[in-house]
């Protein structure tokens, strides 16, 4: 039974993401269009635009290879691929044992490869700009977030998210200012992972100013429609990410709960809900930063990694 | 952890003893690989004179072919079979060979990369003769320090394999570049052979026995171990790249014909690592203290950073390349001195878990940048350059160039579920755990080399988009890149060859650990290696774990649903139109792919890592000069930057070396009497130095 349940949690799972991953991008433009006193297109408008790109015919350039065809696919599959492995609501999904963290960061970097490449396939200038600076942001990225896994393995002595989830749910840690700092850090990685404001602006219309939409100035069509639909459900994944290790509260355990699994979905609706809200209010209250300010603010996250990191050494030694 | 320690390990499918009538037997197979040694010095031999005929290419490469196929089965059958036992070199001199588990891993890495550089060398052979000759005799000089069981036959072939890749470095001598690449690539075979001699001595200890064996029994103590540990440092570190001695490789890789560029990075890199861990974790015994590791980690971590951003700097291909190679070189480095870390603070799991990610990223290593270069070298021979801006579009023109490299691309840029990222991920889940050494120093120590290794992970991946992207995507920069062709069968053939074993290794890590384990108990005696199966390796009981034929069946099954969802709800087909190239004027008619100008080039791709690290890493500088208000004339950019051990270590030692030469012209002027008490007072020292150290 054991496994039917775990069967059955993975495919709640998959339909909860799915159904969360436009609402998810949808319900932060609508957010900032309210704080920003407009009234704002509906949270399904995402929804409604992927239906339409997806009936539409891409227009590719003529010296476009396979990798402009192949390339959005694979973008929208590593995506999907690394959303379904990050616990929602529940525990002890079929797949939970590949919930690794550095695997996840793995196929988010494929991902970005895929992505830079297809921005790079035609040879117009934007493309290759943007590639390159997605490239060397993440750079940065990289080693903040295996920081922050560091401060997670020590604590749960794994990397693998459902072993990290059940030590927080359980609260014996208590409150830890590493973790705190571990927070700040994979917010700031996530901020720039999914080219929001301060790192990338998600609505800008100036290509000089952009990084992901730059890579797909060229896609339309069928194509867009899975670019679009792999930024959200990467947007997803992190606020998930965030939620299933630092706010692991409500997540139904292991096994057949029928209640259990509708608190958790309830409490993850509201984590979920809550993380888009201070994402839109974050937003609403920066600017963009110059291009070569970014490095500033991903070092920032690198120190306060490697700072919880040292806290922790610190601790362990008094305690 | 501590009582896993003792536990049992039954091995499957390992004989202690085989049967006598085994044709695998060991007296078979180390006949077989004598045989083939000296049947690769006898093609060395005969090749000067064959050179005359057209066919002496495709004979030696072809015997090469066959010897290396030899050389990767004996590794394969000692792996699976057992050691195999010492036997003297009937030489004359006292030499002694023999297959261990280790040996034979590395067998099988150098056999596995000589076969994919001699088939590509059967598709664009070389043609001098001292090239032919020097070919076989690269090939059997690091066969032979890679089987040899005492000091004196290991620096015999380290040293021959030093020489005979000389000799190919300066293969293309007539131009400048290529005779200072030579110059400078010797001058630092020289310091490595200078430093390994008298480490195998001060190894062999008073007694002088250099045999392995006698070695083990008697490790260094003392300053000895510490002399020891320095002199192998520096000595087989610069052979195998390390910073600060990496200077000579970028250099070297990019003066050298592609597949003695492949073989050189794909094997020699390799088999000085098996001289660094041989020397220094094998035979200087388990005894040795905490900080025996550290050297090998810090420059590990220090090459893997360097390396990784000065591939995103440089414009030739073949040397972006050459720099990923010190930044692979420097990840193995530092799973190695990892591995003596943990075992020095009694953490027998671990140890194994780093020594076998760095035996695996050697092999994976080995076979993904074996590929690359034959890919450069394939692209260098239909587009005739190897720069990144002569190039470009070659996708259409090369497809299955382009199809091995990207493989082999995204194996180097570590990407799941590809073997780089296997072994990059075995090695980051050992350096995560690296605070389990109690030492505070060193726990800060491995959180900042955790930081290091996944910016130079990083790093690479967006180097390796960089050479993809520029070489192979976008339109053709020369009208030469627009009417290149995908070489003959051999060279395809040694494209595809790698590139499939880079797949089967990236989703088959647990079996190749497995098939490790007995080198990883060479290297770590007490250590432990995790039981790793076919779908999955892991880290511990409760620690982290890696599915790499479950994800990439997750991969294939999501990506398969993504297509058939599209293709239903989605209009077949794609309509075709030209790009809009920016606001960009039509192209004069001579530019039939549009201005180059317009697309990104070399220098303006790594212009975001150039700003934002290579200040402070590589001295990176930029200037613009812009013509004056008015004037209709061209700004310029210029942009560069210097390889720090040029300015802090090469500089010096340059001055140095003038120095003492203007000191040493004084001798011409001394008097008579003077000229006379020199090699006496010379001798004197001498005796006395001796008696000295008989009465020690």
């Amino acid at each position: 039974m054991d496994w039917l349940a775990a069967i059955l949690t993975q495919i709640l799972h998959l339909a909860l993401v799915l159904a969360a991953a436009p609402l998810v991008v949808g319900g932060i433009r609508w957010l900032k269009a309210r704080m920003q006193g407009r009234i704002g297109a509906s949270p399904l408008q995402p929804l409604r635009d992927f239906l339409k790109l997806l009936r539409k015919r891409p227009l590719l350039a003529e010296n476009a290879s396979w990798i402009s065809q192949a390339a959005p696919h694979a973008g929208a599959t590593l995506a999907l691929a690394a959303l379904v492995l990050v616990p929602s609501f529940a525990r002890g999904m079929a797949l939970a044992p590949l919930a690794d963290l550095v695997v996840i960061a793995g196929l988010l970097a494929a991902g970005r490869v895929a992505l830079a490449l297809a921005g790079m396939d035609v040879g117009t200038a934007f493309g290759g700009l943007g590639a390159s600076r997605e490239m060397s942001f993440a750079a940065l990225a990289e080693p903040a977030l295996l920081l922050v896994a560091l401060v997670l393995a020590m604590l749960a002595g794994s990397t693998g998210l459902e072993t990290v989830g059940a030590l927080f749910q359980e609260g014996s840690l208590g409150l830890r200012v590493s973790l705190g700092l571990a927070l700040v850090a994979l917010l700031a990685v996530a901020v720039a992972e999914n080219a929001r404001i301060p790192v990338d602006n998600p609505a800008t219309h100036l290509e000089l100013t952009m990084v992901h939409e730059a890579m797909i100035l060229e896609a339309s069509g069928r194509h867009l429609a899975l670019w679009e639909a792999a930024s959200a459900l990467r947007l997803t994944l992190w606020l998930a990410l965030v939620a299933a290790i630092f706010f692991p509260f409500g997540t139904a355990p292991a096994g057949f709960a029928l209640l259990g699994w509708v608190v958790g979905v309830a409490a993850w609706v509201a984590k979920m809900a809550l993380l888009c809200l201070a994402l839109a209010a974050f937003e609403s209250a920066i600017a963009k930063m110059r291009v070569f300010r970014v490095p500033e603010f991903l070092g920032a996250a690198l120190l306060l990694g490697l700072l919880a990191a040292l806290l922790l050494f610190l601790s362990t030694r008094l305690a | 952890m501590a009582q896993r320690l003792g536990a049992p390990f039954c091995r499957r499918g390992r004989a202690p003893k085989l049967a006598a009538g085994d044709p695998l037997s060991p007296p078979a197979v180390l006949t077989a690989l004598i045989l083939i040694l000296a049947g690769l010095a006898l093609l060395a031999v005969v090749a000067v004179p064959l050179a005359r005929f057209a066919w002496a290419g495709l004979v030696v490469h072809g015997f090469c072919l066959f010897a290396a196929a030899v050389l990767a089965g004996v590794g394969l059958a000692v792996l699976l079979a057992g050691a195999l036992p010492v036997q003297a070199l009937p030489l004359g001199v006292p030499a002694l060979v023999a297959v261990d588990a280790l040996s034979a891993w590395f067998l099988l890495l150098l056999g596995l990369a000589a076969a994919c550089s001699a088939l590509f060398g059967l598709a664009h052979p070389l043609a001098a003769p001292r090239l032919l000759a020097a070919y076989p005799l690269f090939l059997a000089g690091m066969a032979l320090a890679l089987v040899a069981a005492d000091g004196f036959t290991l620096l015999l072939g380290f040293e021959a394999m030093s020489l005979a890749s000389w000799v190919l470095v300066a293969a293309d001598h007539a131009q400048a570049e290529n005779r200072h690449a030579a110059r400078r690539y010797l001058a630092f075979a020289l310091l490595g052979g200078v430093c390994l001699v008298p480490a195998v001595g001060l190894l062999g200890g008073v007694a002088g026995d250099l045999s392995f064996a006698a070695i083990r029994v008697a490790p260094p103590q003392g300053w000895v171990a510490a002399a020891v540990l320095a002199l192998v440092v520096v000595g087989a570190g610069a052979k195998a790249g390390l910073v600060p001695l990496h200077n000579w490789l970028p250099l070297a890789h990019a003066a050298a014909p592609s597949h003695v560029s492949a073989l050189m990075s794909g094997a020699m890199t390799k088999v000085a690592v098996y001289v660094l861990a041989r020397l220094l974790l094998d035979l200087s015994g388990p005894a040795q203290p905490l900080w025996w590791g550290v050297p090998l980690l810090v420059l590990g971590a220090a090459s893997a950073v360097l390396g990784a951003l000065r591939a995103n700097l440089e414009e030739d291909g073949k040397t972006l390349l050459a720099c990923s190679t010190i930044e692979n070189i420097g990840l193995i480095c530092l799973g190695l001195g990892l591995a003596a870390c943990f075992r020095a603070a009694d953490l027998g799991v671990l140890a194994g878990l780093a020594a076998g990610a760095a035996l695996l990223h050697a092999l994976n290593h080995a076979m993904f940048k074996s590929l690359l270069f034959l890919g450069m070298g394939e692209v260098a021979h239909g587009a005739a350059s190897r720069r990144l801006d002569r190039l470009g579009g070659l996708i259409h023109a090369m497809p299955w160039t382009a199809g091995a490299v990207l493989v082999g691309a995204a194996a180097a840029a570590s990407l799941p579920p590809l073997s780089g990222f296997a072994s990059e991920w075995l090695l980051l889940q050992a350096l995560l755990a690296a605070w389990r050494v109690g030492d505070l120093a060193f726990q800060v120590l491995g959180v900042a080399v955790v930081a290091a290794a996944a910016l130079a992970a990083a790093l690479a991946a967006a180097a390796m988009v960089r050479l993809f992207g520029l070489v192979f995507l976008g339109r053709p920069r020369t009208p030469r890149a627009a009417g290149a062709v995908d070489g003959p069968m051999p060279a395809r053939l040694a494209l595809l060859l790698p590139a499939a074993l880079t797949i089967l290794f990236g989703l088959l890590p647990g079996t190749l650990l497995g098939l490790a384990e007995g080198a990883v108990q060479v290297l770590v005696p007490h250590g432990m290696v995790e039981r790793s199966g076919l779908a999955m390796v892991r880290v511990g009981d409760g620690g982290a774990r890696y599915w790499p034929l479950a994800l990439t069946l997750l991969l294939a099954v999501v990506g398969g649903a993504i297509w058939w969802l599209v293709r239903r709800r989605a209009p077949a087909g794609v309509a075709r139109g030209p790009a809009w190239d920016g606001g960009f004027m039509a192209p004069p008619q001579h530019l039939p792919f549009g201005d180059p100008v317009t697309q990104p080039s070399a220098a303006g791709f790594g212009q975001p890592l150039r700003r934002m690290l290579g200040g402070s890493l590589l001295a990176a500088h930029e200037s613009v000069e812009m013509a004056r208000p008015g004037d209709p004339g061209a700004a310029r950019v210029t942009s560069g930057f210097t390889d720090p051990s040029e300015a802090r270590l090469l500089a010096p030692l340059a001055r140095l070396r003038d120095a003492l030469a203007a000191r040493a012209e004084q001798l011409r002027d001394l008097p008579l009497t003077a000229t006379l008490m020199l090699p006496f007072g010379t001798l004197v020292a001498l005796l006395a130095l001796a008696a000295w150290l008989e009465a020690g």
